[in-house]
C-alpha cells in the first residue's frame, strides 16, 4: 500500500514539475515584486492552462501524500517520494532543453543515492 | 536584481516554508490519530486540525514561491538545490516528531548534502529565456 502510494506521488509530480516550468517560462520572469504586480501575475497565472492543470496534479500528489503520512513515517514518506528526481532531471534534459552537465548529473546522482539510503 | 541573489533568497524561502509545513501537517495529523483514507470527511476534518490547517498555508507560500523561482532557473536546478530540505526534514523529524534517525538516514542526509552543494555551483540558468535572447540581441 505504501509504495503505490509513492508511485501514484511520483508520477503526479513529474508531471505536475514539467508542467509548471513550461507553464511559468512562458508567462516569463517575475522581476517586479510589489504587490499590485504580484497580484496581477496571479491573475494571469490562474488563466495559465499549464499552470492550472500543475495545481491540479499537485493537489493529486498533496492528497495522496496526506494519507501517506498518515501510515508512514515523515522521514520515510519524504525521501521515498523524491524518486521523482531523477526522472525529472531527465524530463529537464530533454523535454525542458537544459543544459545538464556533469555537475549537476553528478549533484542529481549524489542526491538520488542519498535519498535512497534515507528511505531503505 | 541580482539573478543569484534572487535565487537564493527565493531558494530559501522554498525550503524553509516546505520543512515547516511537511512538519506542521506531520504533527497534526499524527495527533488526529490513525491513518486517513476511509472518507472524504474525515480528510475535511483533519484539515480543520490547527497543525494541518498552519502547514497547508505555509505549502501554498511554498508553491507560489517555487512558482517564481521556476520563471527564471531551470527545473534541473531548483530540484537538487531545494533538496537540502530532505535533511532539514530528517532533523525536524528527529528533535519535533521523535522519529528515529539511523546511521543509514544520516548518510543519505550527507550525500543530499553534497549534491545540493555540487549543484548550486553551476548556473542558475541554462535555457534561453526571452529577457536574454532581448539582452543579447540589444548587446549585437
Amino acid at each position: 500500500m505504501k509504495w503505490i502510494l509513492v508511485g501514484v506521488i511520483v508520477t503526479a509530480t513529474v508531471l505536475c514539475d514539467a508542467l509548471q516550468t513550461v507553464g511559468m517560462r512562458r508567462h516569463g520572469e517575475i522581476q517586479d515584486f510589489r504587490p499590485g504586480a504580484l497580484g496581477r501575475a496571479c491573475a494571469a497565472l490562474a488563466r495559465n492552462g499549464y499552470v492550472i492543470v500543475a495545481v491540479a496534479l499537485m493537489a493529486v500528489s498533496f492528497f495522496t501524500f496526506l494519507t501517506l503520512i498518515s501510515l508512514a513515517d515523515l522521514s520515510f514518506a519524504v525521501p521515498a517520494t523524491a524518486a521523482s528526481f531523477v526522472i525529472e532531471t531527465f524530463v529537464a534534459k530533454y523535454f525542458l532543453k537544459e543544459q545538464v552537465a556533469w555537475r549537476r548529473w553528478t549533484g542529481a546522482a549524489l542526491v538520488a543515492c542519498g535519498v535512497a539510503l534515507l528511505a531503505l | 536584481m541580482d539573478l543569484r541573489l534572487k535565487t537564493r533568497l527565493f531558494t530559501t524561502i522554498v525550503v524553509l516554508a516546505n520543512v515547516l509545513g511537511n512538519s506542521l501537517m506531520s504533527y497534526g495529523v499524527r495527533r488526529h490519530g490513525g491513518a486517513l483514507g476511509s472518507s472524504v470527511f474525515e480528510y475535511l476534518q483533519v484539515m480543520f486540525n490547527p497543525y494541518v490547517a498552519a502547514g497547508i498555508c505555509l505549502l501554498i507560500v511554498w508553491m507560489l514561491a517555487r512558482m517564481a523561482l521556476l520563471s527564471w532557473a531551470d527545473l534541473s536546478y531548483v530540484l537538487p538545490v531545494t533538496s537540502i530540505g530532505y535533511v532539514l526534514t530528517a532533523v525536524m523529524g528527529r528533535v519535533f516528531l521523535g522519529e528515529q534517525v539511523s546511521a543509514r538516514r544520516w548518510l543519505g542526509t550527507v550525500l543530499i548534502m553534497a549534491g545540493t552543494a555540487l549543484v548550486g555551483s553551476t548556473a542558475v540558468r541554462t535555457h534561453a529565456s526571452p529577457a536574454r535572447v532581448n539582452l543579447v540581441e540589444t548587446a549585437g
